[in-house]
C-alpha cells in the first residue's frame, strides 16, 4: 500500500467514525429525552470523532514518511558497509543511490553486482517493506484507539461542539505553521550555504568590493586565480534594468489604469482589462527573446543613427521589456484598488463642482495612493527578482554604471550562470550563489516591509 | 397668479411654465400658491427617471422658489433622492440611469449645453443622504470647493471660508483642535456636518438636502434647522426629510412623494393640516403601509 492509498483509506475511516459517533449519539439521545438534551447536535459529536481519527493517523503518517528512508539506510548501510567514511556525503550518497536502484530494477548499469550490495539492497527492501506495514498498521490503530476511545465517552453532557471547534482551529494553525516553516526552512538552508561562503570571501568584500569575476582557476598557478566577489556591480546592473523597467511600466500601467476605471465604457473595459492581463500570461522567456531578438537589435541599430553607441545587450533593452511585462501588474492592482474607492467620495467631489479630472487629480488618486504604493513596491520585487527576461538580454560581465546603454548583469543572471554545469559545493564560485539569492531576498523583504509601512502611514492619513 | 406684475423676459417665461403646470396632470393635487410674487429658482417639468427597468420617478413636475426652504417627504424608496439627484444631475454618472422631461435653472435648461455640468453643480450645491466626506483632513474638506473655483487666494482667505463654515454648522467647537486630522475620522453626526459646511463653502444658489439630520442629536438638528432658516434668505433650499415636524418647522412648502409620483405639494401649513389628497392625509397622520 503507498502513501497515497493509505491516505484515501483514512479519510474513508474518518467518515465510517463520524457516522459511528454520530449513530452513538442519536441513541444516547433516545436514552435522555430527545436530541436537544444532548449537549452539542449529532454532527459535532461526528466531527470530533472524524477528526480524532484523522489527525493522529496523519500526523503519525508524516513523522514516518519524513524519517523512515533514513533510518532504513543507516541501518543497511552500517550493517554491510561498516568501514563506510560517514564523513563524505559523496560516498554516502553513490552507495545509497546503487542500493536503492538494485533494490528496485534488480540489476546495475556500468557496474559488477557485488555479493555486499546484492545483499545490502535484498536487506534494504526487506526493511522498507516492513517499515511500510508497520507504519500502516500503527496509522489506522493509533486513529482507531482514539477516535473510538471517544465514542465510548460519548454521553449527553459531553461538549463535542467546543471540542471539535478546538480541533478545527489546531488544523488550521497546523497549515499555516506547514508554511511558516518551509519558508524558514528554505532562508535557513540558504544562510547557512551563504554563510560557509563567508568564510571564503569575507562578507565586507563581497558586499562592497567593486568588481565580481567569479572564475576560480582550475591550476593554482593560473592568473587571476582567486576569483573576485563584489557584489556592487550586479546589484546596480539590477537596479538599473528595474529603474529602466518601471519608468516603462509605471506612467503607462497607471495611466491605463485611471482610464479603465474611470473613463472606459463597461463594455470597453469588459474587452480591455483582460487584453492587459493576457500580457501578464506570457512567458517570461518569451519575453525574453523579444527582447534579445527584436528589441535590442533596433535599439542598437536606433542609436547608431543617432550616433549614439548602445550596445547589443544594453540594460535599456532588458528593462523596456521588462517594463512592458511590468505594465500589466501596476494597471491591474492599481484599477482593483481605484474601483474598489467609494463611489461616493467622487460624488462628492462632482457635487462641489470638479471635473472628471479634477476629481481624480484631487480625490481619487490620493485616496487611492496607499494601494497604489503597494502595486508599485510589489512590481519592483517583481522587476528585482526577474530572471529570464535579463540571462537573454542583458549581458554577463560585471560593469559598474548607471548608464543604461551600456551592458550590465544582475543579480539573477549571476546566480543562474554560477549555478548552472558541474558543480561542488565547497566551491566559493557556487557558494556565492546562495550570498546573491540571500542578498536578494532580504532586500526584496526590506522592499516589502517599507510598503507596508508606506500604506499603513498613509491610510491612517486617508481612512 | 393673480398678482404677478412682473415684466421682465425671464419672469414671463415662468409664468407661462407655471400655467401649464397648473393645466397639467399634476395642477389637480398642486396646491394653490400664496407667494407667487415670488420667483423661481429651479423647475422640474414632467420629470421621468428610469434606473435600467425601474420607474422611479414618475412625469413629476415641481418648481422652487428664491428664498423658501421645500420639503420632500415619502415613505423610503418612493423616489426623493433620486428626484433630488437630477436636478444636479450627479444621476448623470449612475450606470443605467435615464432622464428625460425638462428641468430649468434660472431658465436655463440644465440638460441643454448652454449650462455647463461643473458651473451647474457649483451653482446647486447638494448634501448626499449618507455622510461621504473626502479621506482628506478636515480643513482640506471645506477648502476643497473654494480652492477648486479659486474663490480664494490666500492662507488668510481659506481659513476665514474654513472657519465661518464650520461655525456655520455648530462643529468649530469639536473640531478646532484636530483640524488637520482626517474627515472619516469623524463621528457620523459630524460627518454630516462637515458635508454641510463642505457644499456652503462653495456659495451655491441651491442647497439640496438628503436627510441632513439623520444622524444628530436634538440639539445639533436644531442647530441645523436654525442655520437653514438663516440660509434662507440668500438661498433656495430642498431638504427630504423623514421628520414631519422637521419639515414643518424649516420648510414654506412641502411636496409628498409616493412610488415615484408627486402626490401633492403646497404651503407646508396647508399639506399638514388639510392634506388634499388621502394618501398625503395617510401618511402625515401615520396611517401609511
Ligand atoms: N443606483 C440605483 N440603481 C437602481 N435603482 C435605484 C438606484 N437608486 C435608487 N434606485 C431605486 O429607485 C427607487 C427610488 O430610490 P430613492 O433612493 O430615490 O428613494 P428615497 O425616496 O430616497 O428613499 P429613502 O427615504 O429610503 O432614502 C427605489 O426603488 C430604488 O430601489
Ligand atoms: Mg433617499
Amino acid at each position: 500500500m503507498t502513501g497515497w492509498t493509505l491516505v484515501l483509506l483514512v479519510l474513508a475511516l474518518s467518515s465510517v467514525f463520524y457516522f459511528l459517533a454520530k449513530r452513538r449519539s442519536l441513541r444516547v439521545a433516545t436514552t435522555v429525552g430527545g436530541i436537544h438534551k444532548l449537549h452539542s447536535a449529532p454532527r459535532y459529536y461526528g466531527l470530533v470523532a472524524a477528526l480524532l481519527f484523522a489527525v493522529p493517523a496523519m500526523l503519525v503518517l508524516g513523522v514516518w514518511l519524513s524519517i523512515d528512508q533514513n533510518i532504513v539506510l543507516k541501518i543497511v548501510l552500517t550493517e554491510y558497509f561498516p568501514e563506510l567514511n560517514w564523513e563524505s556525503q559523496v560516498d554516502v550518497n553513490w552507495l545509497t543511490s546503487q542500493i536503492q536502484i538494485l533494490a528496485q530494477t534488480g540489476r546495475l548499469e556500468n557496474i559488477e553486482n557485488s555479493e555486499v550490495l546484492n545483499a545490502a539492497a535484498d536487506r534494504y527492501q526487506y526493511l522498507t517493506s516492513l517499515s511500510e506495514t508497520l507504519r500502516n498498521a500503527s496509522v489506522l490503530a493509533l486513529g482507531a484507539i482514539v477516535s473510538f476511545i471517544f465514542i465510548l465517552f460519548i454521553s449527553a453532557r459531553l461538549k463535542a461542539r467546543p471540542i471539535a471547534e478546538t480541533l478545527i482551529q489546531c488544523l488550521l494553525i497546523f497549515s499555516s505553521l506547514i508554511a511558516i516553516f518551509t519558508t524558514i526552512g528554505i532562508v535557513l538552508s540558504v544562510l547557512f550555504e551563504a554563510i560557509s561562503f563567508f568564510r571564503i570571501i569575507p562578507f565586507t568584500e563581497f558586499m562592497f568590493g567593486l568588481e565580481w569575476s567569479p572564475q576560480i582557476a582550475i591550476r593554482e598557478d593560473q592568473v587571476g586565480s582567486s576569483g573576485l566577489f563584489g557584489s556592487i556591480p550586479l546589484f546596480t546592473g539590477t537596479l538599473l534594468i528595474a529603474a529602466v523597467a518601471m519608468t516603462v511600466a509605471v506612467p503607462v500601467g497607471l495611466l491605463s489604469a485611471i482610464y479603465l476605471a474611470e473613463y472606459a465604457s463597461p463594455n470597453v473595459r469588459s474587452f480591455a482589462k483582460p487584453a492587459l492581463e493576457i500580457l501578464a500570461g506570457v512567458p517570461t522567456v518569451v519575453y525574453g527573446f523579444f527582447a534579445a531578438l527584436v528589441v535590442a537589435p533596433y535599439l542598437s541599430d536606433f542609436g547608431a543613427y543617432f550616433g549614439l553607441d548602445i550596445a547589443h545587450e544594453s540594460a535599456l533593452a532588458a528593462g523596456v521589456v521588462m517594463g512592458i511585462m511590468i505594465i500589466p501588474f501596476v494597471s491591474s492592482l492599481s484599477d482593483d484598488v481605484i474601483t474598489a474607492l467609494p463611489q461616493s467620495i467622487r460624488e462628492a467631489s462632482l457635487a462641489c463642482g470638479a471635473t472628471k479630472s479634477e476629481t481624480i487629480k484631487k480625490v481619487v488618486f490620493p485616496a487611492a495612493l496607499p494601494g497604489i504604493v503597494g502595486a508599485l513596491l510589489l512590481a519592483i520585487s517583481r522587476a528585482i527578482g526577474e530572471t529570464m527576461i535579463v540571462l537573454m538580454a542583458a549581458g554577463l560581465a560585471a560593469k559598474l554604471t548607471a548608464n543604461p546603454l551600456e551592458s550590465v548583469t544582475t543579480v539573477t543572471v549571476q546566480i543562474v550562470t554560477l549555478l548552472v554545469g558541474d558543480q561542488e559545493f565547497d566551491n566559493p564560485k557556487t557558494l556565492a550563489a546562495f550570498a546573491l539569492g540571500l542578498t536578494l531576498f532580504v532586500a526584496t523583504l526590506v522592499l516589502n516591509m517599507t510598503a507596508l509601512y508606506i500604506v499603513r502611514k498613509y491610510s491612517e492619513q486617508y481612512d | 397668479m393673480e398678482n404677478s406684475t412682473e415684466t421682465t423676459n425671464k419672469e414671463r417665461i415662468i409664468t407661462r411654465l407655471d400655467d401649464t403646470i397648473f393645466q397639467g396632470k399634476v395642477s389637480e393635487t398642486d396646491g394653490v400658491d400664496s407667494n407667487l410674487s415670488q420667483k423661481y429658482r429651479m423647475t422640474a417639468k414632467n420629470v421621468n427617471v428610469y434606473y435600467s427597468e425601474t420607474h422611479a420617478i414618475k412625469n413629476v413636475s415641481l418648481s422652487i422658489r428664491e428664498n423658501e426652504v421645500l420639503s420632500i417627504i415619502g415613505p423610503s424608496g418612493c423616489g426623493k433622492s433620486t428626484f433630488l439627484r437630477c436636478l444636479n444631475r450627479i444621476n448623470d454618472i449612475v450606470v443605467g440611469c435615464r432622464i428625460t422631461g425638462e428641468i430649468m435653472l434660472d431658465g436655463v435648461d440644465i440638460n441643454s449645453g448652454e449650462l455647463d455640468v461643473v458651473e451647474l453643480r457649483a451653482r446647486v450645491g447638494m448634501v448626499f443622504q449618507k455622510p461621504n466626506p473626502f479621506p482628506k483632513s478636515i480643513y482640506d474638506n471645506i477648502a476643497y470647493g473654494p480652492r477648486l473655483h479659486s474663490m480664494v487666494n490666500s492662507r488668510e482667505e481659506t481659513d476665514e471660508v474654513v472657519y465661518s463654515c464650520l461655525r456655520q454648522v455648530g462643529l468649530l467647537s469639536e473640531v478646532e483642535d484636530r483640524i488637520n486630522k482626517s474627515g472619516t475620522e469623524l463621528s457620523g453626526g459630524q460627518q454630516q456636518r462637515l458635508c454641510i459646511a463642505r457644499t456652503l463653502a462653495v456659495k451655491p444658489d441651491v442647497i439640496l438636502m438628503d436627510e441632513p439630520c439623520s444622524a444628530l442629536d436634538p440639539i445639533a438638528t436644531a442647530k441645523i434647522e436654525d442655520l437653514i432658516d438663516e440660509l434662507r434668505t440668500e438661498y433656495s433650499i430642498v431638504i427630504v426629510t423623514h421628520s414631519m415636524q422637521q419639515a414643518a418647522r424649516v420648510s414654506q412648502r412641502t411636496a409628498y412623494f409616493n412610488l415615484g409620483d408627486l402626490i401633492e405639494v403646497g404651503d407646508t401649513g396647508e399639506v399638514f393640516t388639510n392634506p388634499k389628497h388621502k394618501l398625503t392625509e395617510d401618511y402625515i397622520t401615520g396611517r401609511f403601509g
